[in-house]
């Protein structure tokens, strides 16, 4: 019983935010809804028995990638009155995905209740391991045999971080302030102060 | 714990739900009343190291400062900024002190004495400890105030960028355990250094890792020397500027839970937790939680030690740091350590 009140206390709430967010009229607590929601999604992840994935979902999805829209939303000042101008011109847009959106959950829940797809049960090496933690089920397979395709997604990742470092790289000489982190901790008092005596009315020359 | 609420009559499921209510707070209270006297501890500390008293007033050597202090805050009025965002105003302290909370539900006391012995611990706390960067930003944000912002931002960020090499550095003790349950790395590490040390400190390739999350911890916990998210001659207070009263306790608090969980994660990791220090019989007579408790308060002392002797970086510094010191460090010790574990056959020899 306790489970089934966890899981619609999360269902629930995954889906209220997830209305939330599009509803919220300051896009900062679009995001901090959107945050709920993949909590809430998480959660959903553990019921499952898929604890992996739940606290990767934390840590990549709430932990880095929402915190960095937290932080371009914050600065961005956002003009409530051009969002709405943009809301008529992409209306016709928005009704399309709509549609299409509509069109997929009525064909998926028509083929649900129309039976089941039958998949059958992995048998042989290729069964789950139900004695040993879902990491080390993720991670045989993984490593094992679907490596070259992990390998692909790290490679494609690689190249997208550097295309992005290229993009915003600029040349060391044209900006301000570029600093010799050596030189700054090489530096001792004897090389950065000096002892003056000097006579009374005359100045110090530097 | 769930056995002993079933011979008082209770179905397993309530017998269940009672114990977890019952180890929450025999987690929570205690752990309250240590922050009440870390936080003394650690003003002693710093009075020690400037050769001054500290707090010596209220109660025998001042033991009763913090109960002072509290009542106080206690005491003041609850002030909200009448530009502020109300409602995330009010929830982000909330937050901040749930979240510390919330961590030390797997921490591992000593053998067994754990609230949830589950076999993602290591991954549940790296994603609560990347949940609480919510209730700084969120507090900087809802002041609508240019220094709580500034603070929220620089709290963002290095957050980000500390939890990335803590998150490889705890990928290597992961290897050289084999799990991510914080009761079997412990287990790992006994009589892990030539057979008599109980800890991976005592090991050529993990003790830089260790010095590594020693620092990263401090950048983590925004404690000094990386404390810029509430630097006082820049900021003001930082995102606590605006905060008064119970809701400025909840961020205090949170912080030293948060300062206490990292020193316990310290002693986990690498120092053996409930182990004693040397694998050696006459030692296990003490019971494992004071080892526990004294190897984190050893590293709550260094945390002090810290503050009370090292400047503040600057921020360029502290980012410097982070990508092109730490990174690029514990990027290339996993590389060396998972080497060293496959060419030394530590995962068995391949299928």
């Amino acid at each position: 019983m306790i489970q089934a009140i966890a899981f619609y206390l999360f269902a629930f709430l995954v889906i209220a935010s997830g209305v939330l967010t599009i509803m919220s009229r300051n896009p900062v607590h679009s995001v901090l809804w959107l945050i709920l929601a993949f909590f809430n999604a998480a959660g959903l992840m553990v019921l499952l028995g898929a604890e992996f994935i739940a606290m990767l979902l934390v840590v990549v999805y709430v932990g880095a990638v929402a915190v960095l829209f937290l932080f371009v939303v914050m600065m961005l000042d956002v003009d409530l009155a051009e969002l709405r101008a943009g809301f008529i011109k992409n209306f016709p847009l928005g009704i399309a995905i709509a549609l299409v959106l509509l069109a997929e959950l009525v064909l998926g829940i028509g083929a649900l209740s129309a039976g089941h797809l039958e998949l059958g049960t992995a048998t042989g090496e290729n069964a789950p391991n139900l004695e040993v933690s879902n990491i080390t089920n993720i991670g045989a397979l993984l490593y094992s045999k679907y490596v070259f395709v992990f390998e692909a997604a790290g490679l494609i990742l690689l190249v997208a971080m550097i295309g992005a470092i290229v993009l915003t790289h600029r040349d060391l000489k044209t900006t301000r302030g570029h600093q010799n982190i050596t030189r700054q901790v090489r530096r001792n008092p004897k090389e950065a102060t000096q002892m003056k005596q000097p006579t009374i009315g005359e100045g110090v020359e530097l | 714990m769930t056995e002993f609420f079933q011979n008082l009559g209770m179905t397993y499921e309530w017998a269940w739900f009672v114990a977890t209510i019952a180890g929450i707070l025999l987690i929570a209270f205690p752990l309250m009343l240590a922050v009440a006297y870390v936080i003394l501890i650690d003003r002693k500390v710093w009075a020690a190291i400037n050769l001054r008293r500290g707090p010596n007033v209220v109660g025998p050597f001042g033991l009763l400062q913090s109960f002072a202090d509290g009542l106080k805050v206690f005491l003041q009025e609850t002030i909200i900024p009448s530009a502020a965002n109300k409602g995330i105003f009010i929830i982000a302290p909330i937050v901040t002190f749930t979240v510390a909370l919330a961590a030390w539900a797997v921490v591992p006391f000593a053998d067994g004495v754990v609230l949830a012995d589950i076999n993602v611990g290591l991954l549940y706390i790296l994603a609560i400890s990347s949940l609480s960067v919510y209730g700084v930003v969120m507090a900087g944000w809802a002041s609508n105030s240019k220094y709580p912002f500034f603070s929220a931002m620089r709290a963002a960020a290095q957050m980000i960028s500390y939890e990335v090499s803590i998150g490889f550095i705890l990928v290597c003790v992961v290897l050289w355990a084999g799990s991510f349950n914080l009761t079997a790395i412990v287990e790992a590490q006994r009589g892990h250094g030539l057979g008599i040390v109980n800890g991976f400190y005592f090991n050529l390739l993990l003790f830089p890792m260790w010095v590594v999350f020693f620092i990263s911890s401090l950048a983590e916990t925004q404690r000094v020397p990386f404390d810029l998210t509430e630097a006082e001659s820049e900021l003001v207070a930082g995102y606590q500027t605006e905060y008064s009263s119970m809701a400025f306790a909840l961020f205090w608090l949170g912080e030293y839970a948060n300062i206490l969980l990292m020193c316990a994660l310290n002693t986990l990791l690498f120092f053996g937790g409930w182990l004693p220090p040397v694998d050696w019989a006459p030692l296990y007579w003490v019971p494992g939680i004071i080892w526990f408790l004294l190897k984190t308060l050893f590293f709550f002392f260094m945390f002090s030690w810290v503050m009370a002797t090292v400047p503040r970086y600057r921020y360029d510094q502290l980012m410097r740091l982070g990508w092109k010191v730490f990174l690029p460090m514990s990027l290339i010790f996993v590389f060396l350590i998972s080497g060293y574990l496959m060419a030394t056959g530590h995962f068995g020899t391949p299928a």
